[in-house]
């Protein structure tokens, strides 16, 4: 059986592993080559690299970081922040990374979901929706979360999908940082409305806000940082937690 | 050991590169005729939509040259799915050494299916010292149904042929570079392969 995916998030800025409570108060983590083989050799299903600072300071994301990372691991990554066109794509895949996540762009040009689903396959393409409720309205958030858009998050979710998205990573900012557990209803919705793989993001905070989000959530994939990152959950105890839990996943 | 891996313009073959030197070897980036032929082992990898990939492959030729090869031959992923004889992705002819056409999964289930699955029935010297039930990763929206060359079958919607052999022609679905060790084990497997 396909199983469910643990993966780690590495926020990276200025080449190195940070985590924020909310996006903002940034806290070091380590070095981010070293934690990526961590994470793999303890039974990462997959990685995510966002290099946060990206789209506020219009910075690239790092090339040698990624071939450092892809010559280092021997599982998948993603890699995400300040990806504008098809060529930084195209840069990025070229040295290793296997996926790319979206965010900002896609929402300032949409047509550039349907360019790299065409490019590259959908396959690589993961657009990142930020969302918060505002007046019972989940809407979709840019800059990390910093400034509100017109779009509601469903709706913006199909359209991701329909120009050829090959999954979605979606943070609740309203969880993001509490350790209060998953946006599962939100979630819960997102997946029985799309067709492609939703990851889970925001709020991780112990093992049975991961069982939640699977079972309650119907999340395809969690993703969590700063409770990998300073060791509050091990991976591996994790995993035999949600196998305990008759969650599919891989030991 | 001379490897190359078909280098025709397809995602990402940095990975595989990089897998291969952590086995301890090298391996060349070749689009070049000679240098493929010559070559003891050629890796035919391949990411994206098969009908772009299938035109960049005819545009250097290569279609014309790799069902000739002899030597052991991996198709990972798209390359396994373009060594068939069809694919629904874009109707596009595949190279016909597989004997099977490639479909898509329907919406009953999560397309693409993306993660670890288990692979089974495992027929070849290929997978020499790999369990059955060993999970692999797949990212894929397109299939090679279970046919008689299937030598590891994968379940997502149906039961499906998740690698191939024919004479000394390989394919896999799954990613053995990006598949942890057990797939590092399949690659260099496919290494050690009998000429």
């Amino acid at each position: 059986m396909l199983t469910k995916r643990i993966i780690p998030c590495l926020d990276i800025k200025n080449g190195r592993t940070v985590k924020g409570v909310n996006f903002v108060d940034l806290r070091d983590a380590g070095d981010p080559v070293e934690l990526a083989k961590i994470y793999s050799d303890e039974g990462a299903d997959e990685l995510v690299f966002l290099d946060i600072s990206a789209t506020e300071e219009r910075r690239k994301t790092l090339v040698d970081l990624v071939r450092k990372v892809a010559s280092t691991i021997n599982i998948p990554f993603t890699v995400g922040g300040g990806i504008s066109s098809v060529k930084d794509v195209e840069v990025l895949l070229q040295n290793g990374a296997d996926k790319v996540s979206i965010n900002s762009s896609a929402v300032k040009n949409p047509q550039l979901i349907n360019d790299l689903a065409q490019k590259f396959g959908s396959q690589c393409v993961v657009v990142a929706i930020d969302a918060k409720q505002i007046d019972g309205q989940w809407i979709v958030h840019l800059v990390g979360g910093k400034v509100p858009t017109e779009l509601n998050l469903f709706d913006w979710a199909k359209e991701v999908e329909e120009r050829g998205a090959g999954e979605i990573l979606f943070t609740s900012m309203d969880n993001d940082g509490t350790k209060n557990g998953f946006a599962n209803e939100a979630l819960a919705r997102l997946s029985e409305l799309v067709n492609i793989p939703i990851i889970a993001s925001g709020g991780a905070g112990n093992i049975q806000h991961f069982v939640d989000t699977f079972l309650d959530g119907k999340a395809d994939a969690a993703l969590a940082a700063s409770v990998f990152h300073f060791k509050e959950i091990e991976i591996k105890t994790l995993k035999i937690a949600l196998k305990n839990n008759n969650i599919e996943v891989r030991i | 050991m001379k490897i190359v891996i078909i280098n025709y313009g397809a995602g990402n073959i940095q990975s595989i590169k990089f897998a291969i030197e952590r086995l301890g070897f090298e391996a060349v980036l070749s689009n070049d005729w000679t240098e493929i032929k010559a070559a003891d082992r050629v890796i035919f990898p391949g990411v994206g939509e098969a009908s772009f990939a299938m035109k960049m492959l005819i545009d250097s030729g290569l279609d014309v040259l790799i069902p000739t090869l002899k030597q052991p031959v991996l198709g990972i992923c798209l390359g396994m799915q373009l060594m068939c004889n069809k694919s629904e992705e874009g109707n596009t002819t595949g190279l016909g050494i597989f004997d099977v056409d490639v479909i898509k999964f329907t919406p009953k289930v999560k397309v693409p299916q993306m993660g670890w699955n288990q692979i089974y029935n495992l027929k070849s010297d290929l997978f020499n010292g790999i369990s059955e039930n060993e999970y692999m990763y797949l990212v894929h929206s397109f299939y090679a149904p279970n046919c008689p060359e299937a030598i590891a079958k994968t379940d997502y919607e149906v039961e499906y042929a998740s690698a191939l052999q024919k004479d000394n022609f390989y394919g896999t679905q799954f990613h053995p570079e990006k598949s942890g060790d057990i797939g590092e084990q399949i690659l260099a497997n496919f290494l050690k392969l009998k000429d």
